[in-house]
Protein backbone atom coordinates (compact mmCIF):
# COMPACT_ATOMS: atom_id res chain seq x y z
CA UNK A 1 0.00 0.00 0.00
CA UNK A 2 1.68 3.56 -1.07
CA UNK A 3 1.82 6.33 0.83
CA UNK A 4 -1.56 9.02 0.77
CA UNK A 5 -0.81 11.64 -1.99
CA UNK A 6 -1.58 15.13 -1.66
CA UNK A 7 -4.86 16.00 -3.92
CA UNK A 8 -3.72 18.09 -6.50
CA UNK A 9 -5.72 20.06 -9.19
CA UNK A 10 -3.87 18.33 -11.47
CA UNK A 11 -5.94 15.09 -10.73
CA UNK A 12 -9.14 17.26 -11.90
CA UNK A 13 -7.86 18.86 -14.77
CA UNK A 14 -9.87 17.53 -17.25
CA UNK A 15 -13.16 17.64 -15.69
CA UNK A 16 -12.61 21.51 -14.64
CA UNK A 17 -12.82 24.66 -17.01
CA UNK A 18 -10.11 26.15 -17.87
CA UNK A 19 -10.28 29.25 -15.40
CA UNK A 20 -10.15 27.58 -12.27
CA UNK A 21 -6.61 26.35 -13.47
CA UNK A 22 -5.85 29.82 -13.45
CA UNK A 23 -7.52 30.60 -10.22
CA UNK A 24 -10.68 33.07 -11.35
CA UNK A 25 -13.39 30.32 -10.36
CA UNK A 26 -13.28 28.70 -7.00
CA UNK A 27 -13.04 25.12 -6.42
CA UNK A 28 -15.22 24.22 -3.00
CA UNK A 29 -15.39 21.33 -1.62
CA UNK A 30 -19.06 20.10 -0.17
CA UNK A 31 -19.35 16.77 1.82
CA UNK A 32 -18.84 14.39 2.62
CA UNK A 33 -19.69 15.40 6.05
CA UNK A 34 -22.44 17.56 4.87
CA UNK A 35 -26.33 17.36 6.20
CA UNK A 36 -27.50 17.78 3.00
CA UNK A 37 -25.80 15.41 0.78
CA UNK A 38 -28.07 13.06 2.08
CA UNK A 39 -25.24 10.66 3.04
CA UNK A 40 -21.36 10.32 2.61
CA UNK A 41 -21.51 11.74 -0.54
CA UNK A 42 -18.78 14.54 -1.61
CA UNK A 43 -19.21 17.15 -4.56
CA UNK A 44 -16.03 18.99 -5.49
CA UNK A 45 -17.49 21.91 -7.22
CA UNK A 46 -16.40 24.66 -9.37
CA UNK A 47 -17.64 27.89 -8.71
CA UNK A 48 -18.16 31.51 -10.51
CA UNK A 49 -19.14 33.47 -7.65
CA UNK A 50 -22.00 31.44 -6.42
CA UNK A 51 -23.09 29.89 -9.68
CA UNK A 52 -21.97 26.07 -10.04
CA UNK A 53 -19.93 26.16 -12.99
CA UNK A 54 -18.75 22.37 -12.94
CA UNK A 55 -19.88 19.48 -10.21
CA UNK A 56 -17.54 16.79 -9.61
CA UNK A 57 -19.55 14.48 -7.60
CA UNK A 58 -17.33 11.42 -5.28
CA UNK A 59 -18.58 8.40 -4.51
CA UNK A 60 -17.26 5.16 -3.07
CA UNK A 61 -17.00 6.12 0.82
CA UNK A 62 -20.11 3.85 1.75
CA UNK A 63 -18.77 0.95 -0.61
CA UNK A 64 -19.17 -2.37 1.24
CA UNK A 65 -18.67 -4.75 -1.16
CA UNK A 66 -21.72 -6.33 -1.54
CA UNK A 67 -21.87 -7.90 -4.53
CA UNK A 68 -18.13 -9.79 -3.82
CA UNK A 69 -19.31 -11.14 -0.05
CA UNK A 70 -22.65 -12.28 -1.94
CA UNK A 71 -20.20 -14.56 -3.99
CA UNK A 72 -19.28 -16.33 -1.21
CA UNK A 73 -22.88 -17.15 0.68
CA UNK A 74 -25.16 -19.18 -0.54
CA UNK A 75 -28.43 -18.15 -2.54
CA UNK A 76 -31.04 -18.00 0.69
CA UNK A 77 -27.70 -16.47 2.91
CA UNK A 78 -27.09 -13.76 0.45
CA UNK A 79 -30.28 -12.38 0.72
CA UNK A 80 -29.76 -10.72 4.31
CA UNK A 81 -26.90 -8.35 1.84
CA UNK A 82 -29.49 -6.72 -0.43
CA UNK A 83 -31.36 -4.94 3.10
CA UNK A 84 -28.18 -2.63 3.14
CA UNK A 85 -28.03 -1.62 -0.37
CA UNK A 86 -30.60 0.65 -0.04
CA UNK A 87 -31.63 0.93 3.36
CA UNK A 88 -34.78 2.84 2.14
CA UNK A 89 -36.14 0.15 0.03
CA UNK A 90 -35.36 -2.78 2.29
CA UNK A 91 -38.86 -5.00 0.96
CA UNK A 92 -38.20 -3.61 -2.79
CA UNK A 93 -34.22 -5.06 -2.40
CA UNK A 94 -35.37 -8.36 -1.41
CA UNK A 95 -38.14 -8.60 -4.04
CA UNK A 96 -35.64 -7.79 -6.65
CA UNK A 97 -33.39 -10.19 -5.36
CA UNK A 98 -36.16 -13.26 -4.94
CA UNK A 99 -37.50 -12.25 -8.07
CA UNK A 100 -34.18 -13.27 -10.09
CA UNK A 101 -33.59 -15.96 -8.06
CA UNK A 102 -36.87 -17.74 -9.05
CA UNK A 103 -36.45 -16.42 -12.73
CA UNK A 104 -33.20 -18.32 -12.80
CA UNK A 105 -34.36 -21.41 -11.00
CA UNK A 106 -37.53 -21.30 -12.22
CA UNK A 107 -39.62 -21.09 -9.14
CA UNK A 108 -43.21 -20.33 -8.64
CA UNK A 109 -44.48 -18.38 -5.77
CA UNK A 110 -48.02 -18.63 -4.74
CA UNK A 111 -51.45 -15.73 -5.13
CA UNK A 112 -51.17 -14.98 -1.35
CA UNK A 113 -47.77 -13.99 -1.35
CA UNK A 114 -47.50 -12.12 -4.30
CA UNK A 115 -49.95 -10.05 -3.07
CA UNK A 116 -48.26 -9.83 0.02
CA UNK A 117 -45.23 -8.09 -1.86
CA UNK A 118 -47.22 -5.97 -3.41
CA UNK A 119 -48.33 -4.67 -0.22
CA UNK A 120 -45.48 -4.56 2.26
CA UNK A 121 -43.66 -2.96 -1.39
CA UNK A 122 -46.12 -0.06 -1.97
CA UNK A 123 -45.89 0.33 1.73
CA UNK A 124 -42.06 0.88 1.69
CA UNK A 125 -42.51 2.62 -1.45
CA UNK A 126 -44.46 5.16 0.60
CA UNK A 127 -42.53 5.00 3.39
CA UNK A 128 -39.55 5.56 1.19
CA UNK A 129 -40.85 8.87 -0.33
CA UNK A 130 -41.88 9.89 2.77
CA UNK A 131 -37.91 10.03 4.03
CA UNK A 132 -37.48 11.84 0.43
CA UNK A 133 -40.12 14.94 1.35
CA UNK A 134 -39.35 14.85 4.87
CA UNK A 135 -35.83 15.47 4.06
CA UNK A 136 -35.90 17.32 0.72
CA UNK A 137 -38.74 19.94 3.04
CA UNK A 138 -35.66 19.75 5.81
CA UNK A 139 -32.87 21.60 2.98
CA UNK A 140 -35.28 23.98 1.72
CA UNK A 141 -35.91 24.90 5.53
CA UNK A 142 -39.25 23.38 6.10
CA UNK A 143 -37.98 21.78 9.38
CA UNK A 144 -41.85 20.59 10.29
CA UNK A 145 -42.27 18.42 7.17
CA UNK A 146 -39.54 16.35 8.31
CA UNK A 147 -41.21 15.80 11.74
CA UNK A 148 -45.22 14.95 9.88
CA UNK A 149 -43.49 12.27 7.21
CA UNK A 150 -41.46 10.43 10.04
CA UNK A 151 -44.44 10.39 12.23
CA UNK A 152 -46.02 8.37 9.37
CA UNK A 153 -43.16 6.63 8.22
CA UNK A 154 -43.14 5.40 11.72
CA UNK A 155 -46.59 3.75 11.14
CA UNK A 156 -45.55 1.80 8.41
CA UNK A 157 -42.27 0.57 10.38
CA UNK A 158 -44.23 -0.55 12.95
CA UNK A 159 -46.19 -2.46 10.31
CA UNK A 160 -42.96 -4.53 9.36
CA UNK A 161 -42.16 -4.82 13.22
CA UNK A 162 -45.12 -6.75 12.67
CA UNK A 163 -44.77 -8.68 10.13
CA UNK A 164 -41.03 -9.22 10.41
CA UNK A 165 -39.52 -8.02 13.74
CA UNK A 166 -37.31 -5.89 12.14
CA UNK A 167 -38.21 -2.30 11.30
CA UNK A 168 -35.74 -2.00 8.49
CA UNK A 169 -33.77 -4.65 7.70
CA UNK A 170 -36.76 -6.95 6.87
CA UNK A 171 -35.68 -9.84 5.11
CA UNK A 172 -38.94 -10.90 5.00
CA UNK A 173 -39.74 -12.08 1.37
CA UNK A 174 -37.72 -15.10 0.28
CA UNK A 175 -37.22 -16.87 -3.01
CA UNK A 176 -40.63 -18.84 -3.30
CA UNK A 177 -42.83 -16.74 -1.48
CA UNK A 178 -42.11 -14.89 2.30
CA UNK A 179 -40.64 -15.92 5.22
CA UNK A 180 -44.02 -16.68 7.28
CA UNK A 181 -47.60 -15.77 6.77
CA UNK A 182 -48.51 -12.30 8.55
CA UNK A 183 -50.00 -12.32 11.93
CA UNK A 184 -53.69 -11.54 12.42
CA UNK A 185 -53.20 -7.77 13.50
CA UNK A 186 -52.00 -7.29 10.09
CA UNK A 187 -54.67 -5.71 8.20
CA UNK A 188 -55.87 -3.83 10.99
CA UNK A 189 -52.87 -2.10 11.20
CA UNK A 190 -52.66 -1.33 7.26
CA UNK A 191 -56.17 -0.18 7.25
CA UNK A 192 -55.82 1.89 9.84
CA UNK A 193 -53.02 3.89 7.83
CA UNK A 194 -55.04 3.55 4.59
CA UNK A 195 -58.05 5.67 6.92
CA UNK A 196 -56.02 8.47 7.99
CA UNK A 197 -53.28 8.93 5.25
CA UNK A 198 -55.14 10.49 2.55
CA UNK A 199 -55.57 13.47 5.15
CA UNK A 200 -51.81 13.54 5.69
CA UNK A 201 -51.11 13.71 2.47
CA UNK A 202 -53.36 16.89 2.19
CA UNK A 203 -51.40 18.76 4.63
CA UNK A 204 -48.10 17.96 3.19
CA UNK A 205 -49.70 19.55 0.41
CA UNK A 206 -51.14 21.88 1.89
CA UNK A 207 -47.62 22.90 3.43
CA UNK A 208 -45.72 22.86 0.81
CA UNK A 209 -47.09 22.59 -3.36
CA UNK A 210 -48.68 25.69 -3.33
CA UNK A 211 -46.08 27.38 -0.92
CA UNK A 212 -44.67 30.30 -2.56
CA UNK A 213 -41.54 30.34 -0.84
CA UNK A 214 -41.45 26.56 -1.45
CA UNK A 215 -42.34 27.18 -5.43
CA UNK A 216 -39.64 30.25 -6.19
CA UNK A 217 -37.06 27.33 -4.60
CA UNK A 218 -38.38 24.50 -6.79
CA UNK A 219 -40.05 25.63 -10.29
CA UNK A 220 -37.63 25.83 -13.32
CA UNK A 221 -34.91 24.63 -10.74
CA UNK A 222 -32.25 22.00 -12.37
CA UNK A 223 -34.15 21.35 -15.50
CA UNK A 224 -33.17 17.51 -17.26
CA UNK A 225 -34.57 17.19 -20.64
CA UNK A 226 -35.71 13.51 -21.71
CA UNK A 227 -32.66 13.26 -24.49
CA UNK A 228 -30.34 13.80 -21.23
CA UNK A 229 -32.31 11.53 -19.38
CA UNK A 230 -32.13 8.85 -21.11
CA UNK A 231 -28.87 9.08 -22.01
CA UNK A 232 -27.67 8.78 -18.62
CA UNK A 233 -29.84 5.77 -17.75
CA UNK A 234 -32.01 8.01 -15.39
CA UNK A 235 -35.02 6.08 -14.34
CA UNK A 236 -38.29 6.16 -12.20
CA UNK A 237 -39.70 9.36 -10.65
CA UNK A 238 -37.09 11.80 -12.45
CA UNK A 239 -37.65 10.08 -15.93
CA UNK A 240 -40.82 10.25 -15.19
CA UNK A 241 -41.18 13.84 -14.33
CA UNK A 242 -39.26 13.97 -18.03
CA UNK A 243 -42.48 13.50 -19.79
CA UNK A 244 -41.57 9.42 -20.02
CA UNK A 245 -43.91 7.46 -19.74
CA UNK A 246 -41.76 4.37 -18.18
CA UNK A 247 -42.98 1.93 -14.93
CA UNK A 248 -41.78 -0.92 -14.99
CA UNK A 249 -45.00 -1.65 -12.48
CA UNK A 250 -47.38 -0.96 -15.50
CA UNK A 251 -44.91 -2.28 -18.43
CA UNK A 252 -43.87 -5.60 -17.60
CA UNK A 253 -46.25 -6.58 -14.57
CA UNK A 254 -44.50 -8.42 -11.55
CA UNK A 255 -46.37 -9.79 -8.93
CA UNK A 256 -49.62 -9.33 -10.16
CA UNK A 257 -49.07 -5.76 -10.68
CA UNK A 258 -51.57 -5.91 -13.77
CA UNK A 259 -54.95 -6.99 -11.58
CA UNK A 260 -54.54 -3.50 -9.77
CA UNK A 261 -55.80 -0.54 -11.26
CA UNK A 262 -53.64 2.40 -10.85
CA UNK A 263 -52.30 5.26 -12.72
CA UNK A 264 -48.59 6.30 -13.25
CA UNK A 265 -48.09 9.75 -12.86
CA UNK A 266 -46.11 11.97 -15.93
CA UNK A 267 -45.42 15.45 -15.96
CA UNK A 268 -43.20 17.09 -19.18
CA UNK A 269 -41.73 20.27 -17.04
CA UNK A 270 -38.59 17.82 -15.68
CA UNK A 271 -37.73 20.10 -13.20
CA UNK A 272 -37.20 19.89 -9.01
CA UNK A 273 -40.97 21.21 -8.79
CA UNK A 274 -42.35 18.37 -11.33
CA UNK A 275 -40.04 15.63 -9.78
CA UNK A 276 -41.49 16.60 -6.28
CA UNK A 277 -45.43 16.37 -8.19
CA UNK A 278 -44.62 13.09 -9.29
CA UNK A 279 -43.38 11.59 -6.01
CA UNK A 280 -46.50 13.22 -4.00
CA UNK A 281 -48.88 12.16 -6.40
CA UNK A 282 -47.16 8.74 -6.42
CA UNK A 283 -47.92 8.15 -2.30
CA UNK A 284 -51.42 8.52 -3.39
CA UNK A 285 -51.27 5.76 -6.24
CA UNK A 286 -49.03 3.47 -4.03
CA UNK A 287 -51.56 3.37 -1.57
CA UNK A 288 -54.38 2.69 -3.79
CA UNK A 289 -53.02 -0.29 -4.71
CA UNK A 290 -52.23 -1.01 -1.35
CA UNK A 291 -56.08 -1.00 -0.58
CA UNK A 292 -56.84 -2.87 -3.77
CA UNK A 293 -54.76 -5.24 -2.80
CA UNK A 294 -55.69 -6.15 0.83
CA UNK A 295 -59.07 -6.07 -0.14
CA UNK A 296 -58.35 -9.02 -2.35
CA UNK A 297 -55.51 -10.76 -0.48
CA UNK A 298 -56.13 -14.54 -1.02
CA UNK A 299 -56.18 -17.30 1.25
CA UNK A 300 -53.51 -20.08 0.87
CA UNK A 301 -50.15 -20.49 1.28
CA UNK A 302 -47.66 -17.84 1.70
CA UNK A 303 -44.42 -20.10 0.08
CA UNK A 304 -43.83 -22.50 -2.51
CA UNK A 305 -44.11 -26.05 -1.86
CA UNK A 306 -41.29 -26.86 -4.01
CA UNK A 307 -38.67 -28.86 -1.07
CA UNK A 308 -35.89 -28.82 -3.83
CA UNK A 309 -35.94 -24.48 -2.89
CA UNK A 310 -38.13 -24.01 -0.24
CA UNK A 311 -37.43 -25.23 3.70
CA UNK A 312 -40.48 -27.07 4.98
CA UNK A 313 -43.02 -25.79 7.32
CA UNK A 314 -41.33 -26.23 11.18
CA UNK A 315 -44.75 -29.07 12.21
CA UNK A 316 -43.73 -31.01 9.10
CA UNK A 317 -40.13 -31.83 10.15
CA UNK A 318 -41.09 -33.71 13.80
CA UNK A 319 -42.91 -35.98 11.48
CA UNK A 320 -41.44 -35.95 8.23
CA UNK A 321 -37.85 -37.95 7.36
CA UNK A 322 -37.94 -36.58 4.13
CA UNK A 323 -38.73 -32.93 5.33
CA UNK A 324 -35.98 -33.09 7.82
CA UNK A 325 -33.61 -33.97 5.03
CA UNK A 326 -34.72 -31.27 3.04
CA UNK A 327 -34.18 -28.67 6.08
CA UNK A 328 -30.78 -30.01 6.32
CA UNK A 329 -29.66 -29.95 3.26
CA UNK A 330 -31.08 -26.43 2.20
CA UNK A 331 -29.67 -25.16 5.12
CA UNK A 332 -26.09 -26.50 5.08
CA UNK A 333 -25.73 -26.79 1.60
CA UNK A 334 -28.14 -24.96 -0.38
CA UNK A 335 -29.94 -25.06 -3.53
CA UNK A 336 -28.09 -24.89 -6.67
CA UNK A 337 -29.13 -22.97 -9.82
CA UNK A 338 -27.82 -23.67 -13.49
CA UNK A 339 -24.82 -21.75 -15.05
CA UNK A 340 -26.51 -19.23 -16.75
CA UNK A 341 -27.27 -15.40 -16.47
CA UNK A 342 -30.38 -13.66 -16.09
CA UNK A 343 -31.13 -10.12 -15.41
CA UNK A 344 -34.92 -9.19 -13.76
CA UNK A 345 -35.29 -5.94 -12.73
CA UNK A 346 -38.39 -4.69 -10.79
CA UNK A 347 -39.43 -0.89 -10.06
CA UNK A 348 -38.18 0.40 -7.17
CA UNK A 349 -38.80 3.79 -5.27
CA UNK A 350 -36.00 5.46 -7.37
CA UNK A 351 -36.56 3.42 -10.33
CA UNK A 352 -35.20 0.42 -12.34
CA UNK A 353 -33.59 -2.12 -9.57
CA UNK A 354 -32.28 -4.70 -11.65
CA UNK A 355 -30.53 -7.79 -10.70
CA UNK A 356 -27.85 -9.46 -12.99
CA UNK A 357 -27.93 -12.85 -11.69
CA UNK A 358 -24.94 -15.46 -12.77
CA UNK A 359 -24.81 -18.72 -11.61
CA UNK A 360 -21.98 -21.34 -11.59
CA UNK A 361 -24.13 -24.74 -11.30
CA UNK A 362 -23.32 -24.92 -7.68
CA UNK A 363 -25.08 -23.44 -4.83
CA UNK A 364 -23.34 -19.95 -4.58
CA UNK A 365 -23.93 -17.39 -7.05
CA UNK A 366 -21.06 -16.27 -9.56
CA UNK A 367 -21.89 -12.89 -10.34
CA UNK A 368 -24.33 -11.01 -8.56
CA UNK A 369 -24.62 -7.50 -10.07
CA UNK A 370 -27.57 -4.81 -8.60
CA UNK A 371 -28.04 -2.22 -11.08
CA UNK A 372 -29.09 0.46 -8.38
CA UNK A 373 -31.31 3.41 -10.00
CA UNK A 374 -29.13 6.15 -7.46
CA UNK A 375 -26.45 5.09 -8.95
CA UNK A 376 -27.64 6.50 -12.76
CA UNK A 377 -29.45 9.24 -11.28
CA UNK A 378 -26.43 10.57 -9.46
CA UNK A 379 -24.46 10.55 -12.35
CA UNK A 380 -26.68 13.36 -14.16
CA UNK A 381 -26.13 15.48 -11.22
CA UNK A 382 -23.40 17.72 -12.89
CA UNK A 383 -25.48 18.10 -16.20
CA UNK A 384 -28.20 18.93 -14.03
CA UNK A 385 -26.46 21.84 -11.64
CA UNK A 386 -24.79 23.71 -14.67
CA UNK A 387 -25.10 27.16 -14.10
CA UNK A 388 -27.55 27.19 -11.12
CA UNK A 389 -26.74 28.88 -7.45
CA UNK A 390 -25.20 26.65 -4.95
CA UNK A 391 -28.57 26.96 -2.96
CA UNK A 392 -30.26 25.26 -5.71
CA UNK A 393 -27.91 22.56 -6.13
CA UNK A 394 -28.99 21.86 -2.65
CA UNK A 395 -32.99 21.85 -3.98
CA UNK A 396 -31.37 19.67 -7.34
CA UNK A 397 -29.24 17.39 -4.99
CA UNK A 398 -32.68 16.50 -2.83
CA UNK A 399 -34.89 16.07 -5.56
CA UNK A 400 -32.77 13.01 -7.59
CA UNK A 401 -33.58 11.48 -3.95
CA UNK A 402 -30.39 9.09 -3.62
CA UNK A 403 -29.35 6.78 -1.37
CA UNK A 404 -25.47 6.70 -0.45
CA UNK A 405 -25.80 2.19 0.33
CA UNK A 406 -27.62 2.23 -3.22
CA UNK A 407 -24.73 3.57 -5.05
CA UNK A 408 -21.89 2.47 -3.12
CA UNK A 409 -23.33 -0.89 -2.63
CA UNK B 1 -38.33 -15.20 -28.79
CA UNK B 2 -39.91 -11.92 -28.98
CA UNK B 3 -41.91 -11.72 -32.19
CA UNK B 4 -40.59 -7.97 -32.22
CA UNK B 5 -36.77 -8.91 -31.23
CA UNK B 6 -36.60 -11.14 -33.84
CA UNK B 7 -35.55 -9.03 -36.92
CA UNK B 8 -33.44 -7.00 -34.30
CA UNK B 9 -31.49 -10.19 -33.36
CA UNK B 10 -31.31 -11.40 -37.44
CA UNK B 11 -29.67 -7.68 -38.48
CA UNK B 12 -27.22 -7.97 -35.61
CA UNK B 13 -26.45 -11.63 -36.27
CA UNK B 14 -26.01 -10.72 -39.96
CA UNK B 15 -24.16 -7.23 -39.63
CA UNK B 16 -21.29 -8.77 -37.01
CA UNK B 17 -21.96 -12.33 -37.63
CA UNK B 18 -22.62 -12.69 -33.37
CA UNK B 19 -24.05 -15.78 -31.99
CA UNK B 20 -26.91 -16.03 -29.68
CA UNK B 21 -27.89 -17.69 -26.51
CA UNK B 22 -31.64 -18.07 -25.28
CA UNK B 23 -32.56 -18.73 -21.40
CA UNK B 24 -35.67 -17.74 -19.63
CA UNK B 25 -36.87 -15.86 -22.49
CA UNK B 26 -33.82 -13.38 -22.70
CA UNK B 27 -32.17 -13.27 -25.57
CA UNK B 28 -27.96 -12.93 -25.04
CA UNK B 29 -25.77 -11.92 -27.98
CA UNK B 30 -22.03 -12.42 -28.15
CA UNK B 31 -20.36 -9.67 -29.89
CA UNK B 32 -16.40 -9.00 -30.31
CA UNK B 33 -15.00 -6.19 -28.98
CA UNK B 34 -14.00 -4.56 -31.78
CA UNK B 35 -18.02 -4.76 -32.54
CA UNK B 36 -19.55 -3.22 -29.61
CA UNK B 37 -19.30 0.21 -30.13
CA UNK B 38 -21.12 -0.11 -33.77
CA UNK B 39 -23.26 -2.48 -32.66
CA UNK B 40 -24.94 -0.53 -29.87
CA UNK B 41 -24.70 2.90 -32.11
CA UNK B 42 -27.11 0.67 -34.54
CA UNK B 43 -29.01 -0.81 -31.76
CA UNK B 44 -29.56 2.95 -30.49
CA UNK B 45 -30.40 4.32 -33.85
CA UNK B 46 -32.30 1.94 -35.92
CA UNK B 47 -33.80 -0.36 -33.33
CA UNK B 48 -34.85 2.26 -30.86
CA UNK B 49 -32.60 0.90 -27.51
CA UNK B 50 -33.11 4.12 -25.83
CA UNK B 51 -31.48 3.22 -22.68
CA UNK B 52 -28.67 1.17 -21.77
CA UNK B 53 -30.05 -0.34 -18.20
CA UNK B 54 -26.81 -2.10 -17.24
CA UNK B 55 -23.07 -2.65 -17.68
CA UNK B 56 -20.65 -4.77 -15.84
CA UNK B 57 -18.62 -7.96 -16.15
CA UNK B 58 -18.59 -11.46 -15.02
CA UNK B 59 -15.18 -13.56 -14.36
CA UNK B 60 -14.97 -16.82 -15.54
CA UNK B 61 -11.20 -17.46 -13.63
CA UNK B 62 -9.80 -19.97 -14.04
CA UNK B 63 -11.03 -19.92 -17.11
CA UNK B 64 -8.29 -17.45 -19.31
CA UNK B 65 -9.81 -17.34 -22.63
CA UNK B 66 -11.97 -15.47 -22.47
CA UNK B 67 -11.75 -14.71 -19.13
CA UNK B 68 -14.34 -12.06 -18.75
CA UNK B 69 -17.88 -11.59 -19.98
CA UNK B 70 -18.48 -7.66 -20.44
CA UNK B 71 -22.42 -7.45 -20.39
CA UNK B 72 -24.74 -4.64 -22.22
CA UNK B 73 -28.04 -5.05 -20.96
CA UNK B 74 -30.33 -2.78 -23.41
CA UNK B 75 -34.01 -1.86 -22.87
CA UNK B 76 -36.33 -0.39 -25.71
CA UNK B 77 -38.51 2.02 -24.45
CA UNK B 78 -40.54 2.19 -27.91
CA UNK B 79 -40.86 -1.48 -27.84
CA UNK B 80 -41.11 -2.74 -24.58
CA UNK B 81 -37.57 -5.30 -24.98
CA UNK B 82 -34.98 -5.96 -23.57
CA UNK B 83 -31.15 -7.28 -25.00
CA UNK B 84 -28.30 -8.60 -23.68
CA UNK B 85 -25.32 -8.22 -25.24
CA UNK B 86 -21.67 -10.29 -24.09
CA UNK B 87 -18.25 -9.63 -24.86
CA UNK B 88 -15.79 -11.94 -24.32
CA UNK B 89 -12.54 -10.30 -22.66
CA UNK B 90 -8.93 -12.13 -22.86
CA UNK B 91 -7.30 -12.61 -19.17
CA UNK B 92 -4.29 -10.82 -19.80
CA UNK B 93 -4.52 -6.96 -20.20
CA UNK B 94 -8.34 -7.22 -21.05
CA UNK B 95 -9.67 -3.93 -22.97
CA UNK B 96 -12.73 -2.91 -24.41
CA UNK B 97 -13.46 0.39 -26.14
CA UNK B 98 -15.43 3.25 -24.27
CA UNK B 99 -19.34 3.01 -25.20
CA UNK B 100 -19.92 6.51 -23.69
CA UNK B 101 -20.20 8.24 -27.00
CA UNK B 102 -23.27 6.10 -27.40
CA UNK B 103 -24.53 6.31 -23.80
CA UNK B 104 -23.86 8.84 -21.30
CA UNK B 105 -24.45 6.67 -18.51
CA UNK B 106 -21.26 4.19 -19.75
CA UNK B 107 -19.48 6.85 -18.41
CA UNK B 108 -19.59 6.11 -14.45
CA UNK B 109 -20.45 2.61 -15.50
CA UNK B 110 -17.29 1.96 -17.62
CA UNK B 111 -15.07 3.33 -14.36
CA UNK B 112 -16.85 0.67 -12.17
CA UNK B 113 -15.86 -1.37 -14.31
CA UNK B 114 -11.99 -0.58 -14.22
CA UNK B 115 -12.42 0.03 -10.83
CA UNK B 116 -13.65 -3.47 -10.26
CA UNK B 117 -12.46 -6.33 -12.79
CA UNK B 118 -9.46 -3.74 -14.22
CA UNK B 119 -10.81 -4.13 -17.37
CA UNK B 120 -8.93 -1.15 -19.72
CA UNK B 121 -11.72 1.30 -20.84
CA UNK B 122 -10.12 2.53 -24.01
CA UNK B 123 -10.70 5.93 -24.63
CA UNK B 124 -12.63 6.87 -21.84
CA UNK B 125 -13.00 10.79 -20.67
CA UNK B 126 -11.89 9.95 -17.08
CA UNK B 127 -10.34 7.02 -16.31
CA UNK B 128 -10.39 7.20 -12.67
CA UNK B 129 -11.60 4.67 -10.21
CA UNK B 130 -14.78 5.32 -8.62
CA UNK B 131 -15.35 2.98 -5.62
CA UNK B 132 -12.46 1.92 -4.33
CA UNK B 133 -9.72 4.97 -2.51
CA UNK B 134 -7.18 5.54 -5.73
CA UNK B 135 -4.29 4.15 -4.07
CA UNK B 136 -5.88 0.65 -4.28
CA UNK B 137 -3.91 -2.21 -5.42
CA UNK B 138 -5.57 -4.52 -7.11
CA UNK B 139 -9.56 -5.34 -8.43
CA UNK B 140 -11.76 -6.24 -6.20
CA UNK B 141 -14.25 -8.43 -7.72
CA UNK B 142 -11.94 -10.34 -9.49
CA UNK B 143 -12.44 -14.24 -8.80
CA UNK B 144 -9.11 -14.40 -7.87
CA UNK B 145 -8.94 -11.36 -5.21
CA UNK B 146 -9.93 -12.68 -1.90
CA UNK B 147 -12.77 -11.27 0.48
CA UNK B 148 -10.21 -10.87 3.00
CA UNK B 149 -11.06 -8.68 6.27
CA UNK B 150 -9.78 -5.48 8.38
CA UNK B 151 -6.95 -6.41 11.31
CA UNK B 152 -8.64 -5.21 14.46
CA UNK B 153 -5.86 -3.17 16.28
CA UNK B 154 -5.60 -3.32 20.41
CA UNK B 155 -2.76 -2.25 22.25
CA UNK B 156 -0.82 -5.36 22.60
CA UNK B 157 -0.44 -5.67 18.48
CA UNK B 158 -0.49 -1.92 17.56
CA UNK B 159 3.08 -2.00 16.51
CA UNK B 160 3.14 -5.19 14.87
CA UNK B 161 -0.25 -3.71 12.93
CA UNK B 162 2.01 -0.64 12.42
CA UNK B 163 4.59 -2.43 10.18
CA UNK B 164 2.48 -3.85 7.66
CA UNK B 165 -0.13 -0.74 7.80
CA UNK B 166 1.55 2.39 6.62
CA UNK B 167 -1.39 4.11 6.26
CA UNK B 168 -2.96 3.67 9.63
CA UNK B 169 -0.40 5.55 11.42
CA UNK B 170 -1.69 9.01 12.79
Amino acid sequence: MSQIEEVTIDQYKHLVSERALTGETMLLNMGPQHPSTHGVLRLLLELDGEIVVNCIPDIGFLHTGIEKNMEAKTYQKAEVMTDRLDYMNTMGNNLAYCMAVEKLVDLDVPARAQALRVILVELQRIASHLVWLGTSGLDLAAMSMFLYCFREREQILDIFELVSGQRMMTTYIRPGGVWRDVPVEFEAAVRDFIKIFPKRIDEYETLLTKNPLFIDRMVDIGYLSKETALSYGVTGPMLRASGVDWDLRKIRPYCGYEQYDFNVPVLTEGDTYARYLVRIQELRESLKIVEQALNKLPLGPVRSDNRKFVPPPRSEIGTSMEALIHHFKLWTEGFSAPDASIYSAIESPRGELGVLFVGDGGPKPRRVHMRTPSFDNLSVISEMVKGYLVADLVAILASTDIVLGDIDR
Amino acid sequence: MDKKLEPIVKAVQGKFSAKFEEFRNEVHMFVNPDQIVDALTMLRDEHQFELLSALTAVDYYPQTSPRFYVIYQLTSLAQNLSLQLKVPVNGDKPKVPTVTRVYSVANWRERELFDMFGIEVEGHPDPRRILMPDDTEGHPLRRDFPLGYEEPQFTFNFDEIDLRKPYAKE
